[in-house]
């Protein structure tokens, strides 16, 4: 299985934010996961998630040290990828509501609106469904989260709140949540890239 | 405001989780002091995670002295409406009327600071009660697990705020980080006594043990100045970084936030330190912790 041996492990970028969690939860799986903070580090992966964070920071220290390039080519070669939260907003084509120049590495066809839900005191947790993984729902915790504003002909999604708005999306081997699977006990976003990324066989 | 701005109906507000997440997300990031918008877009440009909205920094709070309190709203307003990062601001110890003026404000963070004057001697917030997140200094584990215990969603060590002097944030650093592998290394009928000894509830002190880490995410303040105060800082097992007076007060505050981020992000990496260190102009000037007079000493307030 990816990262166990066979193939290449797999990447949880580094630069900043909850990239520990992720870690430990790919690993949990019986995935090998390694931090990528440099242009080399994404030339060793079979995927990669982008974790939760300041999506902000993490576009200026990714394009800094030269990781944004390689990544951008990686996700336009089909490399698996999976954001949540602030890896959502890096992994969407356009930005709504983000800080002066700020940048994505996109892939995903959809619009991102940065912490649409306004201050901390209006982050929340809650049960969601998400119909094509299980039909027992997905315990998700939201932190300044992101929604999903418009999706695109080429992405779906997946998971929408009662109000209708959508939290989580795929395309391809692109795969995004608004929300936090990592820092809750069910993991089924990571078992889903996972067998995305086994199947793909980037990099092996 | 549209109803894409709203939140949903249902759902849980300010969980624990929810608020201990929030400080998860901010990790392996750089927290500045800021006293103007104009600071705050700086700071958010240089790659600041989120920006800390006081009036005074605590080098000016230390030289000017006199009673320090919880910011203007209207400066608090303005820093907000200019960055899109997290924005805390502080209340001063004990005064849960600061926390809740905060809190109505829209902060996504309360800091109960000891750089600012104490409000109360006896006790601190309860902060249970509110909806947003807090975060608080300690110098030692067991001041750490009571913060906790009142409902702290993350830790500061203090170091000695407003000196640019890094001494005393190593010494807190190292003393908590030394106190949590010391817990790891006990057996459970050791632990009772050690709850004892440090003046913490009984099952925080168990979860320590187990966990070998602070149940919240554990940040370094107080005298971070320079890239290599704040790698030294990760380097000693802090989740991320404040930087206070050590920004602003120096020569090019914006070459220098930068390099900061930099330094904290590649911790590790002697090289990229050096690089981010080259020409950055004058430090704060600071002064050494030892010259400070013991009743002036920030970190000794809170308990």
């Amino acid at each position: 299985m990816a990262g166990s041996g066979t193939g290449a492990p797999v990447g949880v970028l580094a630069l900043q934010g909850d990239f520990r969690e992720h870690i430990r939860v790919l690993a949990s799986l019986g995935a090998e996961a390694v931090p990528v903070r440099r242009a080399e580090d994404v030339k060793a992966v079979s995927g990669l998630v982008i974790p939760g964070g300041e999506s902000s920071v993490m576009d200026k220290l990714s394009r800094a040290f030269g990781v944004a390039e390689p990544l951008q080519e990686a996700i336009a070669e089909g490399m698996p990828v999976y954001g949540t939260c602030a890896g959502l907003i890096m992994l969407s084509d356009r930005i709504v509501d983000g800080i002066a120049g700020q940048q994505s590495l996109g892939g995903l066809d959809i619009s991102v609106r940065r912490n649409a839900f306004g201050p901390q005191t209006e982050s929340f947790e809650v049960d969601l469904d998400v119909p094509k993984l299980g039909a027992v729902p997905m315990h998700a915790v939201f932190i300044r989260a992101p929604v999903v504003d418009t999706v695109g002909e080429r992405a779906s999604a997946m998971s929408t709140l009662d109000d209708g708005r959508v939290v989580a999306v795929e395309q391809g081997n692109l795969l995004g949540t608004s929300f936090h699977p990592e820092i809750t006990n069910d993991y089924r976003f990571h078992e889903y890239f996972l067998e995305r990324v086994r199947h793909v066989g980037y990099h092996s | 405001m549209d109803v894409m701005s709203t939140s949903p109906t249902s759902g849980e507000f300010g969980s624990s989780r929810v608020k201990r997440g929030l400080a998860e997300m901010l990790k392996g990031g750089v927290i500045m002091d800021v006293v103007t918008a104009e600071q705050a877009r700086i700071a958010e440009d240089a790659g600041a995670v989120a920006v800390m909205a006081l009036e005074r920094v605590p080098a000016d709070i230390r030289s000017q002295g006199g009673v320090a309190r919880m910011s203007d709203p209207d400066l608090i307003d303005q820093i907000i409406a200019t960055v899109s990062i997290p924005v805390m601001a502080k209340a001063r110890i004990g005064h849960f009327v600061e926390a809740q003026v905060l809190q109505t404000l829209g902060v996504d963070y309360v800091d109960e600071s000891e750089v600012l004057s104490p409000a109360d001697y006896v006790n601190h917030i309860d902060k249970w009660k509110f909806t947003v997140p807090f975060v608080c200094g300690a110098t030692n584990l067991g001041e750490a697990l009571r913060r906790i215990n009142e409902g702290a969603a993350m830790i500061r060590s203090k170091g000695e705020a407003g000196t640019g002097d890094v001494s005393e944030a190593t010494k807190h650093i190292r003393k908590i980080k030394s106190e949590i592998a010391a817990l790891s290394a006990m057996s459970k009928d050791e632990l009772y006594v050690a709850a004892k000894e440090l003046q913490a509830p009984y099952d925080l002190v168990a979860e320590v043990a187990e966990r070998g880490a602070l149940p919240v995410v554990l940040f370094t303040a107080g005298g971070v100045a320079t890239p290599a105060d704040a790698a030294m800082m990760m380097q000693l097992g802090a989740d991320g970084v404040f930087v206070g007076s050590g920004i602003f007060k120096s020569g090019n505050p914006a070459a220098r936030a930068a390099a900061v981020v930099k330094a904290t992000t590649f911790y590790d990496d002697p090289s990229v330190i050096a690089e981010v260190s080259r020409g950055l102009g004058e430090a704060m000037v600071g002064i050494n912790v030892a010259d400070v007079p013991a009743p002036h000493r920030l970190a000794e307030r809170g308990w």
